[in-house]
């Protein structure tokens, strides 16, 4: 397969993962973050540490990555998801910011001039079975009782906490689980780049992240799915319009918005059984009227 | 008389208002109590106070004789208290079945990895709970509107459906506020038929909020008046009615009888 080709599918591969944890928060839990990148980059210079300093195998480096943005986000939960709706979304925004701050001025991991040399270990194959084994667990998840009292907080707050919801600790627990998911693809993002620069991960990242969850649909994962790899290969695509290119992805964008207000999916769900029942019920009609025009 | 609840003293302030001032009355096991009283009279406050939405500023409340006063919302319905809402508070965008399934969630214990790696505990517990989500519909005649979106139901069925999703926590005190609001007397009957049948199948306490005062009065054995955050009359649904002071706050001084 062309190489330019592979590099974009893993793109949209690591896009999709971090996509993933925040269609959770976002599309699930109802929570909007705005510092998702800084999850990203903790999970990246985790994983950096462990491979290219401790010459520790990947898996370890993935490891890693989840388990600091996870620690992370615990701290970040515990400290600002008693807030109420627009302070957390303003709090994330100030931690990914921070995030990058700090890494910027750090100069023990390269500072502002990045990190080279980390080894090329995202392929093809390690990326895709991470966003298989990803979709599979967030699709259980958000088919569990866990889930659906995540979807209840974004629901009806005041009737989850007296339905016996303990609505702060569903946030924490959705709040870790995404961060865990973005600090993994910040993990295969380094490994795919070989260098890291706190750059990479500033609020422009965070908000591309948001607007594919938005995109896709909330509270829907195939949405999410479809719209990582949608919105990674179109601005792609648009290299041929050089300039216009980022004109052409915002007026996609708003094109969506307005012609499906809720998203690429709209909060519907793309599975096996739902796209049989589609068939049956376009089968079913196609006999009908084929029986009617017999008749 | 053993009482599930027990409300001594309840005072609620917000700045220098008192919403509620010194409030006490208490619902012996299996009793159903009404309270009554004219708009702003602080009925709500109350069951904000005793569900935990609301803090308490003085005073205590005693569930089954131990204090919840001050416990956080989840806590209090985990104990066995929960309501519904005056203005009905349902998860909108999931069905009538999905609303019931999520309100089942005390009744499953399975982990995150359990149901991340779908576990046996997890296929277990989950097909428990589906099934008892299947039955509290069909007791309440909600079993065929299944599928159906909550937000998509017409007004009587979402107050069904809530009171429904409160049941599905196995509560021992139902809070019901103001459950025949906007609806049509024959509306109103049914509910009524619902409320003595959710009593006596599940063996509940209940506290209803209600303007419906023929409702109240056949309802209820007793009966609470509230006005101005003041407890004005406590009795049968017969004293209540004959008691001059109540009559005084609902139809103003002096009125002729």
């Amino acid at each position: 397969m062309d190489t330019y080709i592979q590099g974009i599918i893993m793109l949209a591969g690591i896009n999709l993962m971090a996509v993933l944890g925040l269609s959770l928060l976002t599309g699930f839990t109802g929570l909007f973050s705005f510092g998702h990148a800084g999850f990203m980059a903790i999970g990246a210079y985790s994983a950096a540490i462990v491979t290219s300093l401790l010459k520790l195998p990947f898996v370890f480096g993935i490891a890693a990555s989840g388990v600091m943005a996870g620690v992370v986000a615990l701290l970040i939960g515990k400290l600002t998801l008693k807030l109420k709706g627009d302070y957390f979304c303003i709090a994330t925004l100030g931690f990914g910011e921070a995030i990058r701050l700090i890494l910027d001025n750090f100069q023990g991991l390269g500072g502002s001039r990045g990190w080279p040399g980390i080894p090329a270990y995202t392929s093809i194959w390690n990326i895709v079975i991470v966003d298989i084994l990803g979709v599979i667990f967030l699709a259980n998840l958000v088919r569990s009782r866990h889930g659906r009292n995540m979807i209840a907080v974004r629901e009806e707050e005041l009737a989850a906490q007296v339905a016996g919801i303990d609505v702060v600790k569903y946030k924490t627990l959705a709040l870790v689980i995404s961060a865990v998911y973005a600090g993994v693809a910040g993990a295969f993002l380094g490994h795919y780049m070989t260098f890291i620069q706190p750059k990479m991960f500033a609020l422009i990242k965070s908000t591309e992240l948001t607007i594919i969850v938005i995109f896709g649909g909330l509270g829907s994962i195939s949405g999410s799915v479809l719209g990582a790899i949608v919105l990674t290969f179109l601005p792609e695509m648009l290299r041929a319009v050089d300039k216009w290119r980022l004109v052409a992805y915002g007026a996609a964008v708003i094109l969506i918005m307005i012609t499906r207000p809720r998203g690429l999916m709209g909060g519907v769900e793309l599975t096996p059984s739902g796209i049989r029942k589609v068939l049956a019920e376009h089968r079913a009609k196609r006999k009908a009227n084929a029986e009617r025009s017999a008749q | 008389m053993n009482a599930i609840l027990d409300v001594k003293n309840l005072t609620k302030r917000f700045g220098g208002l008192a919403a509620v001032s010194d409030v006490s009355f208490s619902v012996r096991e299996g009793g159903i109590i009404g309270l009554i009283g004219p708009n702003g009279a602080g009925k709500t406050t109350i069951f904000n106070l005793i569900t935990g939405v609301y803090k308490v500023t003085e005073g205590e409340v005693l569930f089954a004789g131990a204090p919840i006063t001050d416990l956080e919302p989840f806590r209090i319905a985990d104990r066995g208290v929960t309501r519904t809402f005056q203005n009905i508070r349902l998860f909108k965008n999931l069905t009538v079945f999905e609303n019931v399934l999520t309100a089942c969630h005390l009744s499953a214990k399975y982990s995150i990895p359990e149901a991340i790696l779908r576990l046996p505990r997890f296929r277990r517990e989950e097909k428990a709970i589906r099934e008892k989500a299947r039955d509290l519909l069909d007791i309440v005649g909600l079993a065929d509107r299944s599928d159906v979106t909550a937000d998509n139901l017409p007004y009587g069925l979402q107050r069904r459906l809530e009171i429904v999703r409160a049941l599905a926590l196995d509560p021992k005190l139902l809070l019901l506020d103001e459950p025949a609001a906007g609806m049509n007397p024959d509306e109103t009957e049914q509910l009524m038929r619902l409320i003595d049948d959710i009593r006596e199948r599940f063996k509940l306490s209940v506290l209803v909020i209600e303007h419906h005062m023929d409702l109240v009065m056949r309802l209820c054995e007793q009966i609470i008046v509230l006005n101005f955050g003041i407890k004005l009359a406590e009795g049968s649904p017969n004293d209540i009615r004959n008691d001059a002071k109540v009559v005084e706050a609902y139809l103003g001084p002096g009125g002729e009888e």
